[in-house]
């Protein structure tokens, strides 16, 4: 008992003496995230140093994605200010209506390359769905568009392709000789949909593998258990440095980000406007290549000369990278995905 | 008037032992309420609920209207059939083989069974990934030697899963029929060459159908714990292997609710509950019950 009485008078003690302008340093923000390497480079790249500048201090957790923010805030118990999503799951949490408007007149996306932010989801860091081939295989004559993909007589061997619909139409149809401007229109119909899913069965006998996660897809290619797959560009520097022996083109790769949600009802929605608008200033997102191979969503990050030039020009969103892939469109994901993903399925099992 | 006295002596003793009984089987039952009649209810609940949040049979149409959840449902039970077909082939030999070695010989070889079940699944799932692969040991090896010029594909397909899931459910038909075949006495066999048989009819009209109860509890736990295998067919089946565990999972990711995934268990539930009937008019279950240690 007298422990806690003094207890209480050292805390009042601490609560007087501390400064006035020092109690907005009390505030702060819960963020979830996806744990491991990737919420590693978050907290060195981003929050850390965001929670220095800004004053709000950070309560780190994890989660597993959307599904989890869905059941808390239908539940009414969301203690998340902040959730790190993909930017196809935020599009559907969006069309849901369980994640709050983010106020871009805090939050400045003046630099942010078009599309990477949304009025519910503000990039955090920019990945690239990509053409990964065996380099033993191929030799330095590998495949340099998804025409290539689909071509087995030029280029006999085993491919490996996604088994959930994410970023699996758009690379068929440009197979099928759909310009990349046009591919997100022709998928808006039913019969887009359908030529793209007939494409994939065209290829189907010369898939071996249908992949289920990033980690799979590099130690396809690590294996020498395939020929050609698509994949995450990140995975693939990783497995190369790794001895795989794997090289991908960012032509015609899907490039794609994830994202920074508030989700709705969250408890301190103002600071985390305020610690959004920190993370996301060029500043901070030059940081990111530093602690993983993925690129920042805003470009003035490029011009700060805080990247190696070296490191830049391999990330997606460098200027010359970007300009030869397929932006993802996140609103055709919030409208078809889920018929198009029932479609996938049939497609994968019929 | 000593019998009625004996016999309400009788009753009240009866009475007070069934009160008895019943109080120290409901801590049992409590927890077969709690973990099994409890959860099964919700589920069917949760089946006939809409992605609107209210009463429909709509995930019960959604299996109807597509053509993939057929496949899926003959995929699960074409791979446990299979399973269970092949661990019979393998495993019936291999133990009546332990069944007549002399007691530490059998000993020995039995640890070679168990090793392998106290490993843990997903362990030994990927070591098949890694011998079967295109560059793996055994295709290499094959090459090597001059068996095969080009590496054949053992794995993320069909014959892969089923080389896995035979691998890894060989234990659970070994033991039950292990055990039965011990049971069954020597003298037995001994009486009937006695009489006259060869070793050929001894064996089946003896030793055989006195071991069938043992093979029919061994085959029947295969068989239902082979329909709801998950990684197995996930890592070992490259994507062309779906079975119903995993189509569950992945309509929880797909349509965000818990109705679609509820659906497809309840329909395999019901299905396996019917095999399991059909079964028991052929099979006489209730002797393997009793019978199959």
């Amino acid at each position: 008992m007298k422990n806690l009485a003094f207890a209480h008078r050292v805390m009042a003690a601490v609560a007087l003496a501390v400064p006035a302008g020092a109690v907005k340093a009390q505030e702060s923000v819960t963020i979830a995230s996806w744990g491991g390497a990737y919420q590693e480079a978050q907290r060195n790249a981003l929050f850390t140093p965001g929670s220095a500048a800004t004053g709000i201090s950070v309560v780190e957790e994890t989660f597993g994605g959307m599904s989890d923010v869905r059941l808390r805030v239908l539940a009414g118990a969301i203690a998340w200010d902040i959730v790190s999503s993909g930017s196809g799951s935020a599009a559907r949490a969006a069309e849901e209506g369980l994640l709050e408007a983010l106020d871009y007149s805090v939050i400045d996306v003046s630099d942010f390359a078009p599309g990477f932010y949304t009025d519910t989801c503000v990039g955090s860091d920019v990945f690239s769905t990509v053409l990964a081939w065996n380099t033993a295989t191929y030799g330095d004559n590998g495949p340099q568009s998804w025409a290539d993909f689909w071509d087995v007589e030029r280029f006999p061997g085993t491919r490996a392709y996604r088994a959930r619909v994410a970023g699996a139409l758009e690379p068929a149809l440009m197979a099928d000789g759909v310009p990349p401007s046009e591919v997100y229109a022709v998928l808006s119909t039913p019969e887009g949909i359908e030529r793209a899913l007939n494409k994939i069965r065209e290829l189907r006998p010369h898939i071996s593998v249908w992949w289920e996660s990033g980690a799979q897809h590099a130690q396809l290619m690590k294996d020498g258990e395939v020929d050609m797959t698509t994949g995450w560009n990140g995975r693939f520097d990783a497995a190369r440095e790794d001895g795989a022996q794997v090289a991908y083109t960012f032509n015609q790769g899907l490039l794609d980000y994830d994202c920074f949600a508030i989700p709705r009802g969250a408890p301190n929605k103002d600071a985390a406007m305020r610690f959004l608008a920190e993370i996301s200033k060029p500043e901070l997102q030059a940081n990111i290549p530093t602690y993983i191979s993925y690129g920042p969503t805003n470009l003035a990050a490029f011009d700060l000369e805080l990247i190696p030039d070296e490191l830049a020009r391999t990330l997606p969103s460098y200027p010359d990278n970007a300009s030869v892939q397929l932006p993802v469109n996140i609103e055709w994901y919030g409208k078809f995905e889920q018929e198009a993903a029932a479609l996938y399925q049939d497609m994968m099992t019929e | 008037m000593m019998t009625m006295i004996n016999a309400s002596g009788l009753s009240s003793d009866a009475r007070r032992e069934r009160i008895a009984l019943l109080g120290l089987t409901s801590p049992a039952v409590m927890v077969v309420m709690l973990v099994m009649v409890v959860p099964v209810g919700w589920l069917f609940y949760l089946s006939f609920i809409g992605s609107d949040g209210t009463v429909s049979m709509e995930n019960y149409r959604r299996m109807l209207d597509s053509r993939s959840y057929t496949r899926i449902f003959v995929t699960t039970f074409q791979v446990s059939m299979l399973t269970t077909v092949l661990c019979i082939l393998i495993g019936y030999p291999l133990a009546y083989f332990l069944s007549q070695l002399p007691a530490r010989a059998a000993n020995i070889c039995m640890l070679a069974v168990l090793l392998p079940f106290w490993t843990s699944l997903l362990v030994r799932t990927y070591a098949w990934l890694v011998l079967l692969q295109r560059q793996g040991i055994l295709n290499r090896w094959a090459i090597d030697i001059g068996l095969l010029d080009e590496p054949v594909q053992l794995v993320h397909n069909m014959t892969g899963t089923l080389i896995g899931m035979v691998h890894i459910m060989l234990p659970f038909l070994i033991l039950p029929l292990y055990s039965s075949m011990k049971a069954i006495s020597p003298d037995l066999m001994r009486a009937s060459s006695n009489l006259g048989a060869s070793p050929a009819r001894a064996f089946w009209t003896i030793f055989f159908p006195l071991s069938l109860p043992g093979l029919f509890a061994g085959a029947l736990i295969v068989f239902v714990l082979s329909l709801g295998f998950f990684v197995t067919p996930a890592v070992l089946g490259g994507g062309r292997v779906v079975m119903v565990s995993m189509q569950i999972a992945s309509n929880i990711e797909l349509f965000f609710n818990w109705g679609a995934a509820s659906a497809l268990g309840v329909v395999l539930l019901v299905l396996t509950l019917g095999i399991l009937f059909v079964a028991s008019r052929f099979l006489k279950l209730d002797t393997i019950v009793a019978k199959g240690h």
